[in-house]
Order: structure tokens, then sequence, then C-alpha cells
């Protein structure tokens, strides 16, 4: 247990490290240059001479040669300094933390929205009784997963803010305004849970432990719940870091179309001012995000399948692979 | 190999995306001909195919007119997609303005058909650059293996790792916006994919007896590469080329939306659905239409590519 444990850990520390090492060759190779993109912010004529233009690169340390600007920019990261934004001057990791809690609310909500309906569509579609239902519940994921989440954001707030006049359109304050962001970000999402879920549980059928437990004398429910849906939920759960990555991502949309305060909207108006010390950090969240949630789903999985350890500690999605 | 032809043909017309897959050589060329003596049997089948499948037809022929759009957009509309006349602002839907017009009278069925030839270029730039380097990638981990391998597909794991639209948000940081830089950036998203499928065909290809007999015939590595391990790699491949231009037309409308496309006043379809947002509690049809018009292009895209999908797989 323990060597899987140190294992897991150091696999998540290396994931972390090269998520940082190519997303740095990446803003820091291609033919950017945040100075001449600072002073120019706003205006096409740069009003600062060369000079200056100098004196700023020095001061960003950016007339180091890349190497060392890579050694100096990961030896502050691992202290957790990111560096300061480009635009608003402060420090990347309080512009991050003070939105983050509007963002993981928004997040959270529509994850368990999408949990709830992901594993409902699934769970029926598969084992509901007459085959034209399980058909129409199936055909819908797919649906949903080719609606761009933009646009199904402003027909939301099109109908139930202003049509109907439900639910506030804009916003950051209590549970009404949140309904409508954490729907638009639960879809996608939903969607593919409910066919990792839905192809898992035919998966199932064939197994001998099905044929048991219904040979055995338990009722149809009892081995779709007990059986089935237990065993199904395990290659869905190893997911978990993809669709945790997704939601932060999709809430850069979401946000932008609710007009609401967090991660998402943060960076969204970074990219827009090409503020590369803030998109680095959203990626290195994001990274964080995943190689955690990973880790937790590492930690978790031998306990819900005690045979995870007796295969000498294989990756549970390689496991699944094979 | 039974490859319907009207999947073929369905699947040529959802772009150059799997056009550019069709400079590969062709699977079984004398079977299918065998099949249907003569170009008016095989249309017949091919009428009969889409007949027991409506849905497919439709999607066909959806995806046809988008593509015309994109690429003759003057046969569709002779309005000026900039040009609005101010005393017909804000109109609905009607017989006139199918998709009624804007703020400034710009009829934006007019402005959606223009529009298209932007997004699609996208969409097919990114899906071409995807497939090309991805295809390459796998190509070379899957057939030299050991290290190159190992760390090519650990590579891929990484950027798999990343969630696709932060990916395409850092890219597009580093090149700056506009429609090209757009599609580079949701192209480079693509290519971990790509490299994954391409490195198992070829895994899979590679042990082939074929393989063997070119090997031992002296054939030097790059000809048994592109001269028999490709052309038997190709078909996955270009099934998530098909797959991938649904997901190619979300990215970049997305990232349209948020307003790193093409500048204004030039319409693209994500840019339109956002210009709409203003007016969206008087004027439906400014957010409406183009995301609609959205959704239908990437709903009929899959479509294809599942038929083609289903096809590939009848063919093994």
């Amino acid at each position: 247990m323990t060597r899987y444990l140190v294992r897991r850990f150091l696999q998540a520390l290396f994931v972390l490290w090269s998520a940082y090492t190519v997303c740095f060759a990446v803003l820091y190779l291609l033919p950017s240059d945040p100075v001449s993109l600072m002073v120019s912010a706003g205006s096409e004529q740069s009003m600062v001479d060369d000079a200056q233009v100098e004196a700023l690169r020095a001061q960003y340390g950016l007339d180091r040669p890349v190497t060392v600007q890579y050694v100096d920019h990961l030896w502050h990261a691992l202290r957790g300094d990111f560096g300061v934004s480009v635009q608003s001057g402060r420090d990347v990791t309080r512009v991050f933390l003070d939105v983050l809690p509007a963002t993981l609310e928004l997040a959270a909500a529509a994850f368990a929205l999408a949990l709830l309906l992901g594993l409902g569509l699934a769970y029926w579609g598969t084992y509901a009784r007459r085959s034209w239902i399980r058909q129409t519940l199936l055909s819908i994921p797919p649906f949903w997963a080719s609606l761009p989440t933009f646009w199904v954001g402003l027909m939301l707030v099109q109908l139930v803010s202003f049509r109907w006049g439900l639910l506030p359109a804009t916003g950051n304050e209590g549970t009404r305004s949140l309904l409508l962001p954490a729907v638009t970000l639960a879809l996608p999402t939903a969607a593919g849970i409910a066919q990792v879920f839905a192809r898992s549980l035919r998966a199932t059928e064939t197994e001998h432990y099905i044929t048991t437990a219904a040979a055995k004398g338990a009722s149809p429910r009892r081995v779709h719940l007990r059986h089935s849906a237990r065993n199904a939920a395990l290659p869905a759960l190893t997911l978990a870091g993809v669709w945790a990555g997704n939601l932060l991502a999709g809430s850069v949309v979401v946000e932008t179309v609710f007009s609401r305060t967090g991660v998402g909207r943060t960076t969204a108006t970074a990219v827009g001012t090409q503020d590369i010390p803030v998109v680095l950090g959203l990626v290195i969240l994001s990274s964080l995000l995943f190689t955690v949630v990973n880790l937790a789903v590492d930690l978790t999985y031998p306990l819900l399948d005690p045979r995870i350890l007796g295969s000498a500690a294989t990756h549970p999605l390689k496991a699944r692979a094979r | 190999m039974t490859e319907s032809p009207a999947v073929t043909a369905a699947v040529t017309a959802a772009g150059p995306v799997t056009g550019t897959g069709r400079t590969g050589p062709q699977p079984a060329p004398d079977r299918r001909a065998a099949a249907g003596t003569g170009s008016g049997r095989r249309l017949l089948r091919a009428a009969g195919y889409l007949l027991r499948r409506p849905g497919l037809a439709l999607s066909i022929l959806l995806l046809l007119t988008v593509l015309v759009a994109a690429f003759f957009p003057t046969l569709l509309t002779s309005d000026n997609p900039l040009r609005g006349e101010v005393a017909e602002r804000l109109r609905g839907p009607s017989a006139d303005h199918w998709f009624g017009t804007d703020q400034l009278g710009r009829d934006l069925f007019t402005r959606m058909v223009h529009g298209a030839a932007l997004s699609l270029q996208a969409t097919v730039l990114a899906v071409a650059v995807g497939l090309a380097s991805g295809a390459a990638l796998g190509l070379v981990s899957g057939f030299f293996g050991g290290r190159t391998d190992a760390v090519i597909m650990r590579l891929v794991d990484l950027a798999l790792a990343i969630p696709a639209l932060l990916l395409a948000l850092a890219l597009i940081t580093a090149l700056g916006f506009g429609t090209v830089n757009v599609a580079l950036a949701v192209g480079a998203t693509s290519v971990a994919a790509f490299a994954r499928v391409t490195r198992a065909e070829v895994l899979r290809v590679r042990t082939a007896v074929f393989v063997e007999a070119a090997v031992s015939c002296g054939a030097r590595r790059d000809q048994v590469l592109l001269r028999h391990v490709l052309p038997h790699a190709w078909g996955p491949v270009l099934v998530l080329a098909a797959l991938e231009f649904g997901t190619a037309v979300l990215a970049v409308s997305a990232l349209s939306f948020l307003g790193f496309g093409a500048a204004p006043p030039t319409p693209e379809w994500g840019s339109l659905v956002s210009d709409g947002r203003t007016y969206l509690a008087t004027a439906w049809w400014l957010t409406t239409m183009p995301g609609l018009t959205v959704v239908a292009t990437v709903l009929a895209a899959n479509r294809v590519a599942r038929a083609f999908e289903g096809e590939q797989e009848k063919g093994r």
C-alpha cells in the first residue's frame, strides 16, 4: 500500500512539472513578447521608446536566456509564486484565490447536476422496459454534446430570464443566480458521464457475476443496482479528473455568458489582453486540479476494487485499457 | 471491404478534411469496382442506401449547403453582408429576411452565409493540422517503438490531461488573435488524439505478414512505412477526423464567441452569436438563428461520421 501511494504521488508531481514545462515552452518560446504587448495594450502605436522597453524587459527578467528564466520561474512556482499579472500588476496567485470560491461553487453545483443527469440517463437508457424509451434516452447525450455551451447559456437566459422572468440572467448573488450557469456547464459533462456509464453498464451484462446473481434469485432491480451499476461506476470514476478539468475550462465560456466573476472570466480577460503569467497560472491550476482529483481517485480505487493492489499497482486507466 | 460509395461520397463532401485523406491509396478499389458494374448501378445503390437512412441523407444535404456557403457564398445570397438598410433594422425572420436583420439592418442570413467561409475554413484547417501532425507522430511512435515511442506517448498523455479549451486559449495567448490562429490552436488540441489512434493502428498493422515480407524483400524503412503500413492504418484515423470535424466547429465557434477570431465587422458564426447578445431581450433571432445553424452543422457532421464509422467496422 505504501509503495502504491508513493508511486502515485511521484507520478502526480511528474505530471505537474511537465505540464508547467510544456506550457512555459508554448508561452515563452513562441514569437510573442509580453513587454511589447504590455506597452501597446489598447493602442496600435507604442507610446514608449526603445530604452524604456529595454528597462521593462530587464525589470521582468525577460532579457535573460530562456533557460535561466525557466529555472527561475520554476523555482518561484514551487514556492507558490506564479509571478505578477502584466495588466493589473497584481500577484497571479492572489488574482486566482480571490475568484476561486465563486468558480468552485459553480463547478460543484454543475458536477452534482451532471452526475445526477448522466448516471440517471445511462441507467434508465439501459434498463427501461420499453425499447423506444431506451433509444430516446440514449440519443440524448450525443445531442447534448453537439450543443455549443455559449449558445445553450444564451437560450436559457432568453427563455427563463427574459421571457418567463423566473431567474436572474447575470450576477453572482445567491443560489438563484447559480442555477442557470450550473445547468449550462453541466450538460456537456453529463453527456460524457452518460456515454461512459452506459457503455460500461452494457459491458457488465456478459459478466459471470451477473449470471450468478440472477441465478441465485436476485431481482432484476437488485442485479442492476447492486451488481451492474456498482461495477460499471468504476471506469466512470477514473475519468473524474478529465471532467473536473473540463468543468474548469467550461467556466471560461459560462462565466462570460452569465457575466459572473470567477476563474473562467478572469482567464477570458487575460487571454484578451495576452496576460501571459495569468494564463500560465490557469493552466497550472487546471493541471493541479486534474492531478489532485486523479490522485484522490487512485487512492480511493483500491478501497472500491481491492483487485487493483493485487495486480502490482497498475494504473486504473491502463488496467481498463488492457 | 464493402465501403459504400454513398458514404465515401458523403464523407468526401464533408470537407477537404477527409479529402486530404483521400490522397492516400484506397484500400481496395478493384474489389469495389467489381461489386457494381457501371456507374449507373453504383448510383442506384447509393440512392437506395440513402433512402433507407433519411437522417443521413438530410445531414449530407445540409453539409453540402454549408460547404457551398463557405466556398461560393454568392450562389446562396446576393446581398452584401456588411451593408445594411437602417430602415430595416431589427426585423424578425420573414420571407425577405429568413433569419431577420440586425441592429444595422444587415440581413442575418447573408451574414451567416458569408460567415460560413471563415468558420468552416478554420474548422477544416484545424482538423487538417491535427490530422497531419497527429498521424505523423503516431506513425513514428508506433513504427519505431522503444524510447521514441515512450517519449511521444508521455507527451500525448500530458496533452490529454490539459482540457482542450484551456490549451487552445494558452496557444492563442502566445500566437495572437485571428481566424488562422484560432484554427491552429484548435488543431493543436486534437494532435494527441490523432497520434494515439494512429499509433494503435500502426502497432496492429506492423506485425502483419505483408509488412514482414516487404522488410525481408529489402524495402527501405520509409518505403515500408508509407507504402505498406500507412494505407492499412488510415481507416480509424479518418473516422476520427470526421468526428473531430464536429468538435472543431464547436471549438472554433466558442473561441470566436469569446472574441478571439476575426475582427468586426467580418462575420463569423461564433461572433454573430456574441453580437446578438446585446439584443437578447428584444431580438431573439440574432442569437437563436446562428446557434441553430452551428447545432445543425455539428449534428449533421456527427451523423455522417457515424455512418462512415459503421461502414468502416463492417469492412473489417
